[in-house]
């Protein structure tokens, strides 16, 4: 098995979650109540945290292999230099010195907080992907992918528990709340094909036994979304067209300024600490 | 007024820790529902493993004591030491107490 798709699959794991993390940090001080404000912080910090276990486990791959093997790894010229110089790499050059088309975390990821439906619809769409998507993981035959999705699992747990029980309040709030939340789950639905659409890394890692077959996913999907929709007495959102894209470095225009934003001190003061 | 309705209501938490027996005041916070109380008394109160159970219950639901009557309510029992089960001499059998 090659470690260059391990190192993909895993970079990939990564992004997804780092990028969710930093939209909800974002909400960080700015919560419409001091204990909900908390809650989306603590949600963030859970999905750096499990970014953080993904990009160390990659930085390691990448720090074990014959330099030939790792000459073009990525696009960014700053993070590829580095690698050439044969420094060792550290998930934090994984975060901050990759551009946005070595990103592939999903478009939905990195969509806009928007008002708190929005925020909610985000989560909501997205904690449930991950949810079967670290069950599915933990029978990974790469038993670091394997440790890393069970340790999460119980984070997201959680993070369901709190996107659905605000979908529901919402969905079966005022007249207000509920044409809000329906706005949004409509809004966001169309990014949500994308989640269950093999790109060429995933189909490498699930032929190598490490990743999983997120197509095989989607029908358990739909069916723990439509529930959760329906308790909230809300409709089913539709689409006609799936955006896709992000899980091959095409992304929507969003993802430029958040890496402006969180890359933006590492950039300007390379190895700035604390 | 209608200031005041906007506010979601005040809830008192309790928090037992692993080693504890009993339910602790931890402090409050205001949540909608009992189940939003719980959940984000978990955020706001457990994020350092202080606790594996949580109760909460509804600020206007506890009833306090008069702090003007603290005299009249717990000074009578500062001479009555003789409450305290400090004068009955124990047999040497017994141990742990």
């Amino acid at each position: 098995m090659s470690s260059i798709t391990t190192l993909k699959y895993t970079l990939q794991l990564a992004d997804n979650v780092l990028i969710m993390g930093q939209r909800l940090a974002a909400w960080c001080g700015k919560g419409p109540v001091l204990e909900q404000d908390i809650a989306l912080t603590n949600i963030s910090l859970d999905q750096i945290g499990q970014a953080r276990s993904l990009y160390q486990y990659a930085a390691l791959i990448i720090n074990n292999m014959p330099a030939a093997d790792k000459a073009h790894l990525f696009n960014a010229p700053l993070l590829q230099e580095k690698i050439n110089n044969q420094h060792t790499i550290t998930e934090d050059d994984l975060a901050y010195l990759r551009d946005a088309w070595d990103f592939r975390n999903c478009l939905l990821v990195e969509q806009e907080n928007g008002d708190w439906a929005y925020t909610v619809a985000r989560s909501f769409f997205f904690d449930r992907f991950q949810y079967l998507l670290y069950a599915a993981l933990q029978k990974s035959m790469d038993s670091t992918l394997a440790a890393i999705a069970e340790k999460s699992l119980k984070e997201v747990q959680y993070h369901i528990k709190w996107a659905s029980e605000w979908v529901i309040r919402l969905g079966d709030g005022t007249a207000i709340s509920k044409e809000k939340m329906q706005q949004a789950l409509q809004a966001r639905w169309e990014y949500t094909g994308e989640l269950f659409a093999m790109n060429a890394i995933e189909q490498a890692a699930m032929q190598a036994n490490i990743g999983v077959d997120v197509s095989s996913l989607q029908q358990a999907y739909q069916q723990q979304i439509e529930a959760i929709v329906n308790e909230a007495s809300l409709q089913m959102p539709t689409a006609a067209w799936m955006q896709t894209g992000g899980k091959n470095g095409v992304h929507t225009e969003h993802l430029g300024y958040i890496l402006a934003e969180m890359q933006y001190l590492q950039r300007a003061y390379p190895n700035m600490e604390w | 007024m209608s200031n005041e309705n906007k506010e979601w209501p005040l809830w008192e938490v309790f928090i037992r820790s692993k080693a504890g027996l009993d339910h602790k005041h931890a402090g409050s916070l205001h949540a909608a529902d009992a189940q939003m109380a719980i959940e984000n008394a978990r955020d706001v109160y457990t994020r350092r493993m202080e606790g594996i159970s949580i109760w909460v219950v509804e600020s206007k639901h506890i009833h306090a004591s008069n702090p003007e009557e603290a005299a009249a309510f717990f000074d009578p029992a500062q001479d009555k030491i003789y409450r305290h089960p400090t004068f009955y001499n124990l047999p040497d059998e017994l141990k742990h107490m």
